[in-house]
């Protein structure tokens, strides 16, 4: 092999290990579980024409190899902020089922990874939030609430959904915004309780807790769990348990107070 | 009456979570209506005055079980479906009353709901554990890839 084939044949082994890796960073940071991660960066090695890949998902890091006729090659890139974007998940699902096709080369692939990756939230931040307290306030029905606490359970979901959100910004530990959007809604609806608003304060706080309620972890962790990857199971599990916690501390705290 | 205001919102609530969790436009309303029919299975289980347990077990079955159909037909990712609709069966109320309970220095009560509450969330994944062995075992050719 000439030199030059020699270099252009490396480089393009760097490009679909960055397809790959790029498209498991994006699907690892918006929510999907740890198999389907490692699931589509080796069947997109694999329609690329690596034989073989391997790849190691927890989720704080991903390690990627994938063995040529080099010297194998490994990549290791580290995750450090995990949100929830299912969109995310289903545009790199999609573009990987159209490698597969064989629609796409790997710099066109890569391309549109990396305009997904940086790809804005589908709704803005006033919908989820005005969601969240939609979702509160019918949570409050199906949990046997009355129609008069319903406003109040939406007005303060929506509040404390949108205290996650803010104090997240601003201080990046997760419990802690967890733990003072529990204090919020805990306060308010004692508020509420107090001031003649709302009647049942039990019901009205387990309607507007609910979008806190680490829901996407636990199911993640079961599922990962189920696949055989216990590593990444037990710590979305561990993950799980701590936000449900610091819920469940910041509720305290105003239980205790009254 | 009761059952109408469920089958509504339960319906919002799901699909709220979808754009909580920034689920695409069009899958709305299957995430809506996955965690209804979720939670309607529940509803009426209970209200027939079978147990949380096994109504949670039956109604998270169903659940993975049409998100799965869901996530075949559309060709999207099976988590969209599932997680809007397992979020209703989270036992908050039963964990928020162990806690309630633990804070309030009776421990009786809290443990009985505290293991409720762990029993319920070990049914959900028992549901979602039985659709999967099914579907597995329905394409054994392709073990490979779950969902």
């Amino acid at each position: 092999m000439e030199i030059e084939d020699m270099e252009q044949y490396l480089e393009e082994q760097y490009d679909i290990m960055d397809v790959c890796l790029l498209a498991g960073k994006i699907m690892l940071e918006s929510g999907a579980e740890t198999y389907r991660v490692e699931d589509t960066m080796m069947r997109i090695a694999k329609n690329y024409g690596i034989k073989e890949s391997h790849s190691y998902v927890t989720p704080t890091g991903i390690m990627f190899s994938i063995e040529t006729e080099e010297p194998t090659k490994t990549k290791l890139i580290r995750i450090s902020d995990r949100t929830t974007d299912l969109n995310k998940v289903v545009l790199v699902n999609s573009t990987s089922r159209r490698i597969a096709n064989g629609e796409l080369d790997v710099p066109q692939a890569y391309r549109i990874l990396k305009r997904i990756d940086k790809d804005d939230e589908t709704y803005s931040l006033g919908t989820r939030i005005a969601a969240a307290a939609i979702a509160s306030g019918c949570f409050l029905m199906m949990f046997q609430g009355s129609w008069a606490d319903f406003i109040p359970a939406m007005i303060i979901g929506g509040l404390g959904f949108a205290t996650v959100v803010y104090i997240h910004d601003l201080v990046l530990i997760k419990f802690f915004s967890e733990f003072m959007a529990a204090l919020v809604v805990g306060l308010l609806a004692a508020g509420a309780v107090l001031t003649g608003l709302g009647q049942e304060l039990d019901k009205i706080i387990i309607g507007s807790v609910m979008p806190l309620v680490p829901g996407l972890l636990i199911t993640n962790a079961v599922r990962d769990l189920i696949a055989g990857h216990f590593i990444s199971g037990l710590s979305k599990g561990a993950e799980a348990f701590l936000t449900a916690f610091a819920i469940g501390s910041g509720i305290a705290v105003v239980v205790t107070l009254l | 009456m009761d059952i109408l205001i469920n089958i509504v919102t339960s319906f919002i609530a799901a699909a709220g979570f979808g754009i909580i969790f920034n689920a695409p436009k069009e899958a709305l309303w299957k995430c809506g209506l996955v965690g209804m029919l979720g939670w309607m299975a529940y509803f009426v289980l209970t209200f027939q005055g079978i147990g949380e347990v096994p109504a949670t077990i039956a109604a998270a079955f169903m659940i993975a079980v049409i998100s799965q159909a869901f996530s075949r037909v559309y060709k999207a990712p099976i988590i969209i479906y599932i997680v809007s609709g397992i979020i209703p069966l989270v036992p908050g109320g039963t964990a928020y009353n162990a806690m309630r309970s633990f804070v309030t220095n009776d421990y009786n009560m809290a443990l009985s709901f505290a293991a409720k509450a762990f029993m319920v969330s070990g049914s959900i994944a028992m549901g979602i554990v039985l659709s999967e062995v099914i579907s597995q075992i329905m394409k054994q050719s392709r073990l490979k890839r779950i969902g």
